[in-house]
């Protein structure tokens, strides 16, 4: 079966809605090239889409929360907790005595649970062998493409109060 | 001039065809930034992808009235 036919000196509308049953299976070029625009009408709506959308994103409001006292885990511990709701799992590090950092539990690249190791100071995914930097949660090594969006904590009157996520995706 | 319409209308789909591969990347490339959070790829994105658009339609609109002139 041929793809395409050579032009036609018949009007264009006898080739649109050919005489014969076989003809119908032939499509002419400019029938394809129509179909390539109308394809390349549908990326660019997909782009004013993402448009769109990037436009009417507003900036989630978080809660303050009161993630752990000050003193309640030791230097190089963790503490589990959820924010900004009970579904987000977040882990807090305390990397010397005076700094502490906390980022979102889930691994950036299936969702599994990242954990602190402390001998070599890094998140690791256990899943897939993925490692995060403790410094500022960005990707050491294995397959997550993308940071570990960071919880931002506030020090007020001895408590860890969690403001806000940085880095999240949409 | 049958013949040099067929090449002109065959060059215009080739081109077509290397704009949408360009389309197809583009938007891909900008949907993985936007998923990331990355929103400051969308302005450029839409722009070009509808230069790329117009740049099909006018090929587009070229084949047409080539095909129309060789018939």
């Amino acid at each position: 079966m041929k793809w395409f036919r050579k032009p036609s000196s018949a009007p264009l509308w006898q080739d649109e809605f050919p005489a014969f049953t076989a003809d119908e299976r032939y499509v002419s070029r400019r029938q394809f090239t129509k179909f390539l625009t109308l394809t390349s009408f549908g990326m660019f709506a997909g782009n004013l889409w993402i448009l769109l959308r990037s436009m009417l994103h507003r900036a989630p409001a978080y809660p303050q929360q009161a993630v752990a006292a000050l003193d309640e885990i030791a230097v190089g511990d963790v503490k589990i907790f959820a924010y900004p709701t009970a579904d987000d799992p977040c882990i807090l590090v305390r990397t010397a005595s005076d700094s502490y950092v906390a980022y979102s539990q889930k691994c950036t690249h299936l969702s599994c649970a990242v954990y602190y190791e402390r001998e070599q100071n890094r998140l690791e995914c256990p899943c897939h062998q993925g490692f995060f930097s403790i410094a500022d949660g960005s990707v050491l090594q294995g397959p997550p493409q993308r940071s570990l969006p960071r919880v931002a904590l506030e020090h007020r009157g001895g408590q860890l109060v969690a403001i806000r996520m940085e880095g999240e995706g949409v | 001039m049958k013949k040099g319409g067929l090449t002109a209308i065959d060059g215009a789909m080739a081109l077509i065809v290397l704009l949408l591969i360009l389309q197809i990347w583009l938007l891909s490339a900008t949907l993985e930034s936007f998923l990331a959070g990355h929103r400051e790829a969308a302005v450029p994105g839409a722009i070009i992808s509808g230069i790329l658009f117009a740049a099909c339609l006018a090929l587009y609109l070229f084949v047409v009235r080539i095909d129309s002139e060789v018939r």
